[in-house]
């Protein structure tokens, strides 16, 4: 159990995505496509939440990171990785289709369970089926390239 | 071009709230606010840091429960899904995988990464709206024609 301190800002940060993503209205799914619709009628809101988001963090962050360690854990859980990889464009190109087809990405198709429908519920355990199946199988892969590497390296003994 | 319900004050505000959100959670908790990345670790349970997930997630919910509550805005009365339910079936399932194999999402790349200035997150940010402007082009203009 983590102190009741951490759960809280957590939550804190939680219910302010949520109050967000709806102020915004990235909870209309209507209105995400609307956006990714550039060659129809445009509404071009999603860069200005993007945008609103982005000036927020690009003044705050470079200050917190300043910090050894955040207030209550004892370092940045911030990915250290620079190199591009294949899996990047694949994964991003795959989560696309899935956005432009139902206007739905996680956060918000998640706040939207606050008055959840069929509709709602739907993509939500097949987002959940995806993320498992696909969680599982890396895990798998991962772990059998392991194992292969160490056969390699054993031959090589 | 027309241009339809733009709403940039409250998108803008919106987006600033999700940017003071993300910002909490790396001054406090040291974490990211990248909502597959959290969620799967949820979906997906790998180590015993499991708590903070959940409850984030639970914020989630409770944050669009105090805007319907509020009466700010336009509420959620309105809103419909876009697609019929095999479509909506494939979407999640779509997103599901591909945010676990692209390690992130709209949040976690898109407003979290790019503020670090992370290339891996502005490759991934560019490929997966690259193709939701293909595929909304595609379905809504080449076939919804």
């Amino acid at each position: 159990m983590q102190s009741p301190a951490r759960v809280i800002a957590a939550l804190t940060a939680g219910i302010l995505f949520g109050f967000g993503l709806s102020v915004a209205q990235m909870i209309d799914p209507a209105k995400v496509i609307n956006f990714l619709n550039i060659f129809g009628a445009w509404d071009p809101s999603l860069a200005f939440v993007m945008g609103g988001g982005l000036v927020v963090n690009a003044i705050a962050v470079p200050l917190i990171l300043k910090r050894k360690s955040p207030i209550l854990s004892e370092y940045f859980r911030v990915p250290a990785k620079t190199e591009v990889d294949r899996r990047l464009v694949v994964g991003g190109v795959i989560f696309g289709v899935g956005w432009g087809l139902a206007g739905y990405c996680p956060g918000p198709m998640l706040t939207s369970l606050s008055f959840a429908d069929a509709s709602i519920l739907t993509i939500v355990a097949a987002y959940v089926v995806g993320t498992f199946a696909t969680k599982f199988g890396l895990t798998k892969y991962e772990t059998y390239k392991q194992t292969k590497h160490a056969e390699n390296e054993a031959c090589v003994g | 071009m027309e241009i339809i319900n733009f709403t940039p004050i409250s998108a803008f505000i919106g987006g600033s709230l999700i940017g003071l959100s993300a910002a909490i959670l790396l001054l406090i908790n040291g974490r990211i606010a990248g909502i597959s990345g959290i969620a799967g670790g949820v979906i997906y349970p790998e180590k015993g840091d499991m708590d903070w997930r959940i409850v984030f997630v639970i914020g989630l919910i409770i944050g669009g429960f105090i805007y319907q509550w509020s009466g700010l805005g336009v509420g959620v009365s309105h809103i419909q899904a876009v697609v019929d339910t095999p479509m909506l079936i494939i979407a999640g399932l779509l997103v599901g995988i591909g945010t676990t194999i692209g390690t992130g999402c709209t949040s976690g790349h898109g407003i979290c990464g790019l503020a670090r200035r992370s290339p891996r997150s502005l490759v991934a940010t560019l490929s997966f709206m690259a193709s939701a402007f293909v595929t909304v082009f595609i379905v809504r203009q080449l076939i919804g024609a």
